[in-house]
């Protein structure tokens, strides 16, 4: 919401001593936070009111001219023109040299065709202007000075209007009072302590008769329409405004049409109240009915365009047809033209929520469907129709008829509140006094009768205590409450769960892991890229009913397709070598309830000429120990459509499953423009948190040494490592402390067919050191446990 | 004999001192103390003297031994040590070729800056949780006070997957000051980061998901001072000691009074401009907006089975990317969900 503080001025409180920084950072601090301001006069520069006292043909050209100019100073300048408009004696706007106009654009002296001259003379759109800021000024040459109130020399700004400064606000949702010149300067006024004029607009009448004999109202949009407010102007003379308008409504970045249009636009701009003037002569049978269109129905618009309504949207109408779209914009079958003799002006108060949907649906919010969607107040439209015949009578361009006529359906009813100074006190840690509670609320035109506080219609937002507390605190200044520190008597800390996030993050780190983040949500086609068959339930997924687009319109149920697609998206980067974690959430849909399951993925993902199926699972294991999670299994999983089938493991820990890891199918690479062996890993680190081993308790050091025995075997090529390493426990007894695999081997001294594992065993046992019978008592026992269970021997 | 012994003995030290490697001495040592050794020769012959002769010849030959036992060792040491000298010349290498590459992996910068944030919480006596990103509007709307037809809950802004807009993807970390409040009572302290999801399309300041932190405290008596207060402090553990803040009236629906906290612009100290021009920290506005926040409103804690007549509490929530942005100068929002590991790796 724009601001100009000339009007602010001139109008409603005089705040002209104060500068534009301590006017912005004052009303910024107040609870009205400045977006942008900008002095008008910031463009132009150096720009003065010029007489022309000689003006002569250039000798070397047939169009240009030579005029001698007084821009106030002693000596006259000389610049050349190439306008035909000019004569001597007129009053022009003259760039002299080193001066500055909209745009950047920066005039310097020099020659024309031979001849010196000394900056120039402007038209009005060389100085931002356009035909509608000046009416009669002429468009094809230099702007005529000549009935402007002004002298040589004087700051063409000055004779602009831009002597200004135009502040923009942004309005927080709460204060629909404030996109009206009077909200901010009630606002203004307060922050600065001062009171607010106020104008009662005062309408004088005509003979001209009343409204009743002209115009009938029906409002059968109940529920859409609080209240519908008109009054009639008649022998109305459109033609332009006068200057002081259109300046103020040039500031406020609106567009003068005519007097009457720039009525309703200015009253908008005063009290933020939209209002709408149809020309009488297209108010079929003079109905003025606000109801809700019929499916199907069209209306051109005054920005021409055919509108196609649908049921429910609230329109306009006369007894047969829509002649405006109720709140967003007027039809053109009723538009203000030329020769428009009689006039309505409608003020209205429609349902802010129907204006916003309809606005939204037809793709065309306006001023003032942005002004209703926020629930204006409904007992603002007398006083604006008022003022726009208040302003009728003063710009002298029609006579008002006599009579309103006022549907209304919905006022607010009177509020009032306590004055509770103790608990407002409290809220905010203050120790502010009664009258000075009082004051603020007066000043902010909240009157307070007693113990009561009477709150204005306009301030819907008030209806509690907290409430007149925000307007106590703001008052007194947010930042001189006494900063304060309670005590907390609660104990920081982490979740479980993510206690053993932030570690398994670092051990992926220290792996060479790097983190990533990906959307929650993937496209449909995820599914077939991994391969995914017809019928895995992983298909059904959360559906987002308005997504941004179909590649961002499901839940993910598996985590695996971020991972590659992020691995695709670096190998496309030509990244060498890439290992990627997530813990990333996936969401499923349980039956029969609102809200899926979140439980959260650990993804390892990696594509390199150092990795393999092996380096992965050892990464795997070594975050499993370190975690201190409970023995991890795998075993081969052929029938994953996503991974290779032959490099592919189902890992549990304790016996339960947590997930999958392998090399990525070939195929599903291919899918996401990989040709290289990548391999990823996905573990459900919900369930991790079941597979935690009790807390570690020191075991005492081995009193008797280990003995260590290595066996080389050979076995069938189908035979493996897990088969004979549960074979040697089972087998070996309890002085077995661990197996495990140190060669595997196949070629010279081993049969087709059959390969060579070889591992070693440690033994010891905690009351004796081993004696050699021992530990050959044990591999007997090992060895032939082997043969029959594997047929598997010694090498 | 006496000649003979005081021979042997020069001789042999002139001959020790002359081997050079470990292998001549132990050579001259069989020769000169073996069993067929020179000395030993020498003391076969002892029984040809006389008594009284015999103790100091024996004397004499004692003496001989150690010499040459001395000189051998002495030698031996030297030689040695000129061997490990040797070696170790040889073992020199260039100390300035690169060490066997060790790559870390890279925490994603906006965790980063998360992880740091929640440590200072945790350490202010805020408990850390997380919630449902798929909520219920109930929660993510009605109880926070944000009524039926407001502009939040369009579907130009906000995912839904029901027909009756009942469920969605939650548009802020709020909800959770419900889900706290309505399983745990009062003293509460609770620190919520998360994701969050808006229908926006992705730009260099937009994503339809990006990151958030919701604080909540609750007790019985808590200000607006304590507010301003508990946020300085945090502020500045994050941003600085010697950073200045400031508070703005604001609206929010779920909170009353609410406020917005700015930080004065460390770059421009306020002014907005730096030699004339308009800084671009702070775009010329002097303050950097950091947060939303606020003392709960009276009607989310009813909601929640709160008397607020006996409680009171502040609220609070802001943006993570737009602050792991500022810290990290980090110019696009679109790097942060792009993964390219030239960008993880440089934090």
């Amino acid at each position: 919401m724009k601001l100009n503080r000339k009007w602010l001025n001139e109008e409603f409180v005089d705040l002209s001593h104060v500068s534009d920084k301590e006017f912005v950072e004052t009303l910024t601090l107040f609870g009205q936070k400045v977006e942008t301001y900008e002095r008008m006069d910031a463009q132009i520069k150096n720009v003065v009111v010029g007489k022309v006292v000689s003006i002569v043909r250039h000798q070397n050209s047939d169009h240009m001219w030579v005029c001698q100019v007084d821009v106030g100073q002693e000596e006259p300048v000389q610049i050349v023109t190439g306008a035909q408009n000019v004569h001597e004696g007129d009053l022009v706007p003259t760039a002299v040299h080193n001066s500055w106009l909209p745009g950047g654009v920066h005039i310097t002296k020099g020659k024309l065709r031979g001849e010196q001259s000394n900056g120039m003379l402007c038209s009005f759109a060389e100085l931002g202007l356009t035909q509608n800021d000046l009416p009669g000024a002429y468009a094809d040459g230099i702007w005529i000075l000549n009935d402007e109130d002004c002298k040589p020399g004087d700051d063409i700004n000055l004779v602009i209007g831009n002597d200004d400064t135009v502040v923009d606000f942004e309005i927080t949702n709460n204060r629909p009072d404030c996109y009206s010149i009077i909200g901010l300067a009630r606002e203004a006024a307060a922050a600065f302590g001062k009171e607010m004029k106020h104008h009662e607009p005062v309408v004088k009448g005509s003979d001209a008769g009343d409204i009743y004999s002209y115009l009938d109202v029906e409002v059968p949009a109940v529920q859409l329409c609080n209240r519908y407010s008109s009054r009639m102007v008649a022998n109305v003379k459109v033609g332009p405004s006068p200057k002081w308008l259109r300046q103020r409504l040039r500031a406020n970045g609106v567009r003068p049409i005519n007097n009457i249009v720039d009525i309703t636009n200015y009253v908008m701009l005063e009290y933020g109240q939209p209002m709408h003037a149809f020309d009488y002569r297209y108010v079929s049978s003079g109905k003025i009915v606000v109801r809700e269109a019929e499916e199907g129905e069209t209306l051109v618009t005054l920005d021409g365009n055919v509108r196609n309504l649908k049921a429910g949207m609230l329109v306009i109408a006369d007894d047969n047809k829509p002649i405006g779209l109720a709140g967003i914009m007027g039809g053109e079958n009723s538009e203000i033209v030329d020769d428009t003799t009689m006039v309505v002006f409608e003020s209205a108060n429609f349902n802010g929520t129907s204006i916003r949907q309809t606005a939204l649906a037809l793709g065309m919010r306006t001023e003032a469907s942005g002004k209703f969607e926020k629930n204006l107040d409904p007992m603002m439209t007398i006083p604006a129709v008022q003022r726009a015949c208040e302003l009728v009578e003063l710009l002298d361009c029609g006579d008002v008829l006599g009579g309103a006529i006022d549907v209304i359906n919905h006022v607010p009813e009177e509020k009032s509140l306590p004055l509770e100074c103790d608990k407002i006190n409290r809220l905010l840690g203050t120790n502010i006094s009664r009258e000075e509670m009082v004051r603020y609320l007066t000043l902010l035109e909240i009157p307070v009768e007693g113990d009561t506080i009477h709150i204005p219609s306009f301030r819907p937002d008030l209806n509690l205590m907290a409430d007149i507390a925000e307007e106590i605190g703001r008052s007194y200044g947010y930042n001189e409450i006494p900063t304060t520190a309670f005590k907390t008597s609660t104990q920081g800390g982490y979740s479980a769960d993510m206690k053993l996030e932030t570690k398994a993050g670092v051990l992926c780190r220290s792996l060479g892991y790097s983190e990533i983040i990906t959307y929650s949500f993937v496209s449909p086609t995820v599914f077939d890229q991994i391969r995914l068959n017809a019928d895995s339930p992983l298909r059904n997924a959360l559906k987002i009913q308005n997504p941004l687009g179909e590649d961002t319109s499901i839940m993910r149920t598996i985590a695996l397709p971020s991972m590659l697609e992020i691995l695709s998206r670096n190998n496309a980067y030509h990244n060498k070598a890439v290992k990627l974690y997530e813990l990333a959430k996936i969401y499923l849909p349980v039956p029969g309830q609102a809200l899926p399951e979140e439980p959260k993925m650990l993804l390892l993902g990696t594509y390199g000429t150092d990795e393999t199926f092996f380096t992965l699972k050892g990464e795997l294991e070594a975050i499993f120990a370190s975690l201190r999670l409970k023995k991890s299994g795998y075993t081969a999983v052929t029938d994953n459509p996503s991974y290779h089938p032959g490099r592919c493991a189902r890992i549990t820990i304790d016996g339960a499953d947590v997930g999958v890891m392998g090399q990525v199918h070939p195929l599903v690479a291919k899918n996401y423009g990989m040709d290289m062996d990548v391999y990823c890993a996905e573990i459900n680190f919900t369930k991790l948190l079941d597979g935690l081993l009790p807390d570690v308790t020191y075991t005492p050091l081995p009193k008797y040494p280990t003995v260590w025995r290595d066996l080389s075997l050979i076995c069938g090529e189908e035979t493996t490592v897990a088969q004979i390493e549960d074979v040697i426990t089972a087998a070996a007894g309890k002085l077995l402390r661990s197996v495990k695999l140190f060669d595997i081997y196949r070629g010279a001294g081993v049969p087709q067919g059959k390969k060579s594992m070889a591992f070693t065993l440690e033994l010891r046992a905690d009351d004796r050191t081993l004696t050699d019978s021992d530990s050959e008592a044990v591999t007997a026992k090992v060895l032939t446990a082997l043969k029959e269970r594997l047929d598997t021997v010694l090498r | 004999m006496k000649e003979q012994l005081e021979q042997i003995k020069s001789s042999a030290l002139a001959s020790l001192e002359a081997a050079s490697t470990s292998a001549a001495l132990e050579d001259l040592r069989v020769k000169l103390l073996g069993k067929k050794g020179a000395l030993t020769a020498v003391l076969k012959q002892m029984g040809k003297l006389s008594p009284e002769e015999r103790p100091v010849m024996g004397q004499l030959a004692n003496s001989v031994r150690a010499s040459i036992e001395e000189k051998l060792e002495q030698r031996k040491a030297a030689i040695n040590a000129a061997a490990l000298e040797a070696k170790l010349a040889a073992e020199a290498i260039d100390v300035t070729i690169p060490g066997d590459e060790v790559s870390l992996g890279h925490q994603h910068p906006m965790n980063q800056v998360l992880q740091q944030i929640k440590d200072i919480f945790v350490g202010l006596g805020y408990q850390v949780v997380d919630g449902p990103e798929v909520e219920l509007a109930s929660y993510n709307f009605t109880r926070l006070n944000i009524e039926e037809g407001h502009p939040s809950r369009d579907r130009s802004d906000t995912f839904y997957f029901t027909d009756d807009n009942s469920v969605l993807l939650r548009t802020q970390t709020s909800p959770m000051q419900i889900r706290y409040m309505e399983n745990h009572t009062p003293p509460l302290c609770m620190l919520a980061p998360g994701r969050v999801f808006r229908k926006d399309e992705a730009d260099a300041t937009h994503s339809p998901m990006f990151h958030q932190i919701e604080g909540l405290v609750v007790d019985e008596n808590i200000t607006m001072g304590d507010l301003k207060g508990a946020l300085i402090t945090m502020m500045r553990k994050i941003y600085g000691e010697e950073s200045v803040m400031r508070f703005r009236p604001h609206h929010f629906p779920f909170t009353e009074p609410s406020c917005e906290m700015d930080m004065q612009c460390h770059k421009c100290h306020g002014t907005g401009e730096i030699d004339g021009q308009v800084c671009s920290t702070c775009h010329g506005e002097g303050w950097i907006e950091l947060l939303g926040a606020g003392m709960v409103h009276p009607e989310v804690l009813r909601n929640c089975g709160i008397d607020p007549e006996k409680y009171s509490g502040f609220a609070f929530g802001m943006g993570l990317e737009r602050m792991a942005m500022g810290r990290l100068k980090i110019n696009d929002l679109r790097l942060i969900f792009d993964n390219d590991v030239r960008f993880l790796n440089q934090f």
